[in-house]
């Protein structure tokens, strides 16, 4: 269960917390991941031990010898961030039952891009999530591997361009469409599944605070751009991490012990659906998106704003908004 | 700096990173920096909160926004978002 929240994020109050993903961290500039991780490090309770897979945040942030943690940091291979955490949890466990950990509570949380949980930290992720871990896994969703040279991952939306799947005169990009990870999560039956987008910050801190106070495995789903990979201007973040909630391409909500509710800013587009934007909007900002717009492919950009509006509706029903 | 680097045999186990990564400073990649107007400013704290380097600090005993050039890299998002308009890019040196 999700304890009921007894503390509130404001902007003085979080703007004062100690930083404990620090500067000089080696990201490129406006980097969407290095938002969402500063920010979710500003909701942690005490004492944390942070593992990382494999991925951008990963090598940015600890290039040897310079380290950007502040807390207890272990990197582990790209497939098992979660079966690290397990690990740091039933060790954790095992030393407060032997007397041996001063701390009264200590929070594990693991960090892992789209590529180590889409597609090679899956296994580990549902082993850990079945056997009910204590912990806070947080997907920083970039969609495509950036790290390695843009290459397509399970997370990398429909029609979008990659090294591994270029968008050509034949090819419109990604064939394929991205795996509902969250939802997959959500039939774990695990006390606490969320997405969020660093677009709005108050919203993710408290999703991430809920995650770290559920008491078992907790999986928070985090929109995070990536200037590089999807080939836009660095000052666009926070714009389109916003407008991928305005268009519906990636709506915000949680759901505790299987029960889905809308968060307020998915909310809104319902309520009043002339907010609602169109996808173009949104496509039309990433160079990743560019050839979708000639004339040949208008039918790709037809085909995802139907994906859109299946999920969607799909999800309006889980949420009984219907 | 070559007397400063270890040998093989002082590198702890593991690898174990010693040194914080706030003594590498990534200000001098920045081409635009970003300069706040004062009178604009309305301290509403949004961009310490979307900074993705922790270049823009809030100072506790001034009650004022600060921002840290040694680690800003110049990305704009500040003044992207700002919702005054308090924030200009301007470029490095000109």
């Amino acid at each position: 269960m999700v304890a009921t929240i007894s503390w509130k994020f404001t902007a003085r109050e979080i703007a004062e917390k100690p930083e404990l993903f620090t500067s000089g961290h080696r990201a490129c500039a406006g980097c969407g991941p290095a938002i969402a991780l500063r920010q979710i490090m500003k909701a942690t309770r005490g004492p944390t031990i942070v593992t990382n897979a494999t991925g951008c945040m990963e090598v940015v942030s600890t290039i040897y010898p310079y380290t950007a943690w502040k807390v207890p940091w272990i990197h582990t291979a790209f497939e098992n961030a979660a079966a690290n955490a397990s690990g740091i949890e039933a060790a954790l466990k095992a030393m407060k039952r032997k007397r041996r950990l001063k701390q009264e509570k200590v929070d594990v949380i693991a960090f892992a891009g789209d590529g180590g949980t889409f597609d090679i930290g899956i296994q580990a992720l549902s082993g850990a999530a079945e056997r009910g871990h204590d912990f806070l896994y947080v997907l920083y969703d970039n969609e495509a591997y950036m790290n390695t040279g843009i290459q397509r991952s399970g997370g990398t939306p429909h029609g979008a361009s990659t090294t591994t799947s270029p968008g050509g005169t034949d090819i419109p990009g990604k064939t394929q469409m991205k795996k509902p990870i969250a939802d997959i999560m959500v039939a774990h039956e695990i006390p606490y599944v969320a997405t969020a987008s660093i677009a709005y910050w108050q919203d993710l801190l408290i999703k991430a605070r809920k995650g770290l106070e559920a008491e078992g495995p907790a999986f928070l789903h985090v929109f995070a751009p990536c200037p590089r990979g999807w080939r836009y201007d660095t000052s666009k973040t926070i714009e389109l991490a916003r407008l991928a909630v305005e268009t519906c391409i990636f709506p915000l909500w949680e759901a505790i012990d299987s029960e889905y509710s809308l968060s307020p800013q998915s909310k809104i587009m319902t309520l009043k659906p002339e907010r609602r934007k169109d996808v173009r909007e949104y496509l039309k900002m990433q160079r990743r998106f560019g050839h979708l717009f000639k004339p040949k492919f208008e039918h790709v950009l037809t085909d995802i704003q139907k994906i859109i509006d299946k999920r969607w509706n799909k999800l309006l029903k889980k949420c009984s908004m219907t | 700096m070559r007397d400063e680097q270890k040998g093989w045999k002082d590198i702890p186990i593991a690898g174990v990173c010693w040194k914080p990564a706030t003594e590498y400073h990534t200000g001098d990649w920045r081409t635009f920096k970003p300069v706040r107007d004062q009178a604009k400013c309305t301290k509403c704290l949004l961009c310490p909160m979307i900074c993705p380097d922790t270049a823009i600090k809030w100072n506790k005993a001034t009650e004022d926004i600060e921002f840290d050039y040694n680690f800003c890299k110049g990305c704009g998002i500040c003044a992207h978002e700002c919702p005054v308009d308090a924030i200009k890019m301007v470029r490095e040196g000109a």
